[in-house]
């Protein structure tokens, strides 16, 4: 599956010097950094400012005080939203090599659909009240959903347009069903309106052990995936010539895409853009090499997605903006500004 | 298609298929209405609603059909012909069947409008439909600068407008999150799309920019086909691009406007009823006629559907348009799969 021949080895010397390469390896420490002053930012920051020594005396000598509560729940939120961001930013970017569009995003495979019409089932028909409920429902839709899409978008033969098609029609479906049960049903329609906007702020601890085990694997297995889906964007034919595997990087690519969505939609709804933007960004820097967009869109999008929150928690003081709300809203322009950035001929 | 030639050296053409399917979709758009008319808690005959129309029918009667059920039945229609137009002008432009409103953000738009209205200000159903009307055109106006660069580029202004969809859904989702659980409930039925307590108020300025734009749009139907196989070969063959592109493109903007502030943004109509009329009348171009008796007919089908299998008013129509389009999405992402054309 991953090919390794001498012959690409020596390509990738040539098309990355050593001094490129230490750049960018810079870049990548320096990234981590930023996240991870961000990750103490979200800690400290929100409706009740906390002094550093107060988060210390939160994370590290916890006794019960009302800022130790604040700083436990303020760390699930962070440890979600860090998560989160890692999954989308990885599906996101291996989501457009798969399909060779750069402007693919988790939402585009119907898989945020999936998990939502399941949420609105687990509400509506089963009486699902708490997150951890929702958070099975969820995910396996989103499953479901990757599973089926794969399947109408022709398994074997499926080609970009196809899969992007079938992601479409089933949403298109689904959206049906989702607006009828919350028309139907008013206590549904009270849980879901705040569920689909996509927020951190129900996190809590047995979440993020429910997620965690499907976004690492996820993970592994998008990272493991740099150097055939580095292939395959030379074409189906060349990259049969190097050796990958077409069929089985497309279906690994799905269930790593799948995993990761599917984990991240159902702990916090659907976020868009995120999974969109930040690959999209860190292409412009990076060039098309996977083996570097994808560790820098899984540092970048945990970046994009706290510093939404912190955004959302300081501008409507002392409610908050969900996350959601706060990526499109951003996320949106800056879309807009890439695709009038190129030129016709390129999309 | 078949050429028709006088003595007199005039000849015109004469497409045979399209004329019948444009009468079948007709035909089945009257019925549809007759039966939605003669449906609801007090049923009437299909006979005694043709009677009714006609002017023959008792007082009781009278009053049901012509004050209740015809206005709403006429929004309906207008409606359903409106969206189709505007989504048979869009996917021209954009050349791409899923170019269409919905997709491009002019429903999330007046979406947006409508629900400031009923929202932050509570308003009346007119203030919600002009907060929509308002909503849609701005999206429309800001998708087409934003697109703009040395011309408007059709793909380019798809991008541009799912961008600008998702900036609006995410607005929309602010606002729902915002309101008491009575108005985002109100405002879950108008964001799906519904022909419940439309009366005569909706039907005259529908009708009347109906009037105004789709002679528009039929004199610019000759050089929208040609727009359809590229700017340069449109050029080529004498076509002014932008200026059509414009006019049309306002046309489009205000027809869905105008049908999304009287009945919602009814999903799928304007995605589904121009692709469903190429299928059968198996005409290249864009086929106003046909597309808009089968927006029409489509529609109210849809009502009538969804009223006799829910019961009266239970579920808004454009629930079950939008199950209709995904479906149909699906069956023919399959049958072109089978001819071998994606």
């Amino acid at each position: 599956m991953l090919v390794d021949s001498p012959l690409e080895q020596r390509a990738d010397t040539a098309a990355a010097p050593p001094n490129r390469r230490a750049i960018r390896t810079v870049g990548l420490l320096g990234a981590v950094v930023v996240l991870a002053a961000l990750l103490v930012v979200s800690v400290a920051i929100g409706a009740k400012p906390l002094s550093v020594g107060q988060v210390w005396h939160g994370l590290f000598e916890d006794t019960g005080t009302f800022s130790d509560v604040v700083v436990g729940e303020r760390l699930a939120r962070t440890l979600l939203g860090l998560l989160s961001g890692v999954a989308l930013g990885l599906s996101g970017a291996v989501l457009q090599a798969l399909t060779r569009n750069p402007l693919a995003d988790p939402g585009l495979l119907g898989i945020n659909m999936g998990a939502s019409a399941a949420v609105v089932t687990a509400v509506s028909f089963f009486g699902v009240t708490s997150l951890t409920g929702y958070v099975w429902f969820a995910f396996l839709g989103a499953a479901a959903v990757g599973v089926l899409v794969y399947v109408l978008g022709g398994t074997r033969s499926a080609t970009p347009v196809r899969l992007a098609l079938a992601g479409t029609a089933i949403s298109a479906a689904l959206y049906g069903y989702l607006q009828a049960v919350m028309i139907m049903d008013n206590a549904a329609l009270g849980k879901m309106r705040f569920w689909t906007v996509g927020s951190l702020v129900s996190a809590d601890m047995s979440t993020i052990r429910q997620v965690l085990p499907f976004i690492a694997v996820g993970s592994v297995l998008a990272l493991a995936l740099a150097r055939p889906l580095n292939a395959m964007a030379m074409g189906d034919d060349t990259a049969r010539a190097l050796g990958a595997n077409l069929n089985r990087t497309r279906a690994l690519s799905m269930m790593a895409a799948t995993l990761l969505c599917g984990a991240a939609t159902a702990a916090c709804g659907p976020i868009v853009f995120v999974g969109l933007m930040v690959p999209h960004v860190v292409r412009s820097f990076t060039g098309p090499d996977l083996r570097w967009i994808l560790p820098f869109s899984a540092v970048l999008s945990p970046v994009l997605l706290l510093g939404a929150d912190v955004v959302g928690r300081l501008v409507a003081r002392p409610a908050e903006v969900q996350v959601g709300i706060v990526t499109a809203i951003i996320g949106g322009p800056v879309f807009i500004y890439l695709v009038r950035r190129r030129k016709v001929t390129q999309l | 298609m078949k050429a028709i030639r006088t003595r007199g050296g005039i000849s015109l053409r004469l497409d045979i298929r399209g004329l019948v399917i444009v009468l079948v979709l007709l035909c089945v758009a009257l019925a549809a209405s007759v039966a939605l008319i003669g449906t609801g808690d007090f049923p009437i005959s299909a006979t005694d609603v043709i009677r009714t129309l006609l002017g023959n029918g008792d007082a009781g009667q009278e009053f049901i059909v012509n004050e209740l059920r015809l206005p709403r039945v006429l929004v309906g229609l207008l409606v359903g012909a409106a969206l189709a137009l505007g989504g048979a002008l869009f996917q021209a432009i954009s050349r791409n069947p899923l170019g269409s409103p919905d997709i491009l953000g002019l429903g999330q738009g007046s979406t947006a409008g409508a629900l400031v209205m009923i929202v932050l200000f509570s308003g009346s159903a007119a203030q919600v439909a002009l907060g929509a009307l308002v909503g849609g055109l701005v999206t429309g106006f800001a998708i087409y600068l934003l697109a703009w660069k040395r011309g408007v580029h059709g793909y380019r202004l798809v991008l541009v407008g799912i961008g600008m969809s998702a900036v609006m859904t995410a607005v929309n989702g602010y606002l729902l999150t915002k309101a008491d659980i009575v108005d985002a409930a109100r405002a879950t039925v108008w964001m799906t799309g519904s022909l419940d307590g439309r009366d005569w108020n909706q039907v005259w300025p529908l009708l009347a920019l109906c009037a105004v734009l789709v002679p528009v749009a039929l004199t610019y139907a000759r050089p929208l086909r040609m727009l359809e196989m590229g700017d340069d070969v449109a050029n080529a063959l004498g076509v002014r691009v932008e200026r059509t592109r414009l006019v049309l493109l306002v046309a489009a903007v205000l027809l869905t406007a105008a049908a999304t502030a009287a009945a919602g943004p009814v999903g799928f109509v304007a995605l589904t009823a121009p692709q469903l009329a190429r299928r059968l009348t198996r005409s290249p171009g864009p086929n106003i006629a046909a597309s808009m008796c089968m927006g029409a007919a489509l529609l109210v089908t849809a009502d009538w559907i969804s009223q006799r299998a829910f019961g009266a008013d239970q579920l808004p129509v454009g629930v079950v348009t939008g199950v209709v389009g995904g479906v149909y999405l699906l069956w023919l992402l399959l049958s072109e799969r089978k001819a071998g054309r994606i």
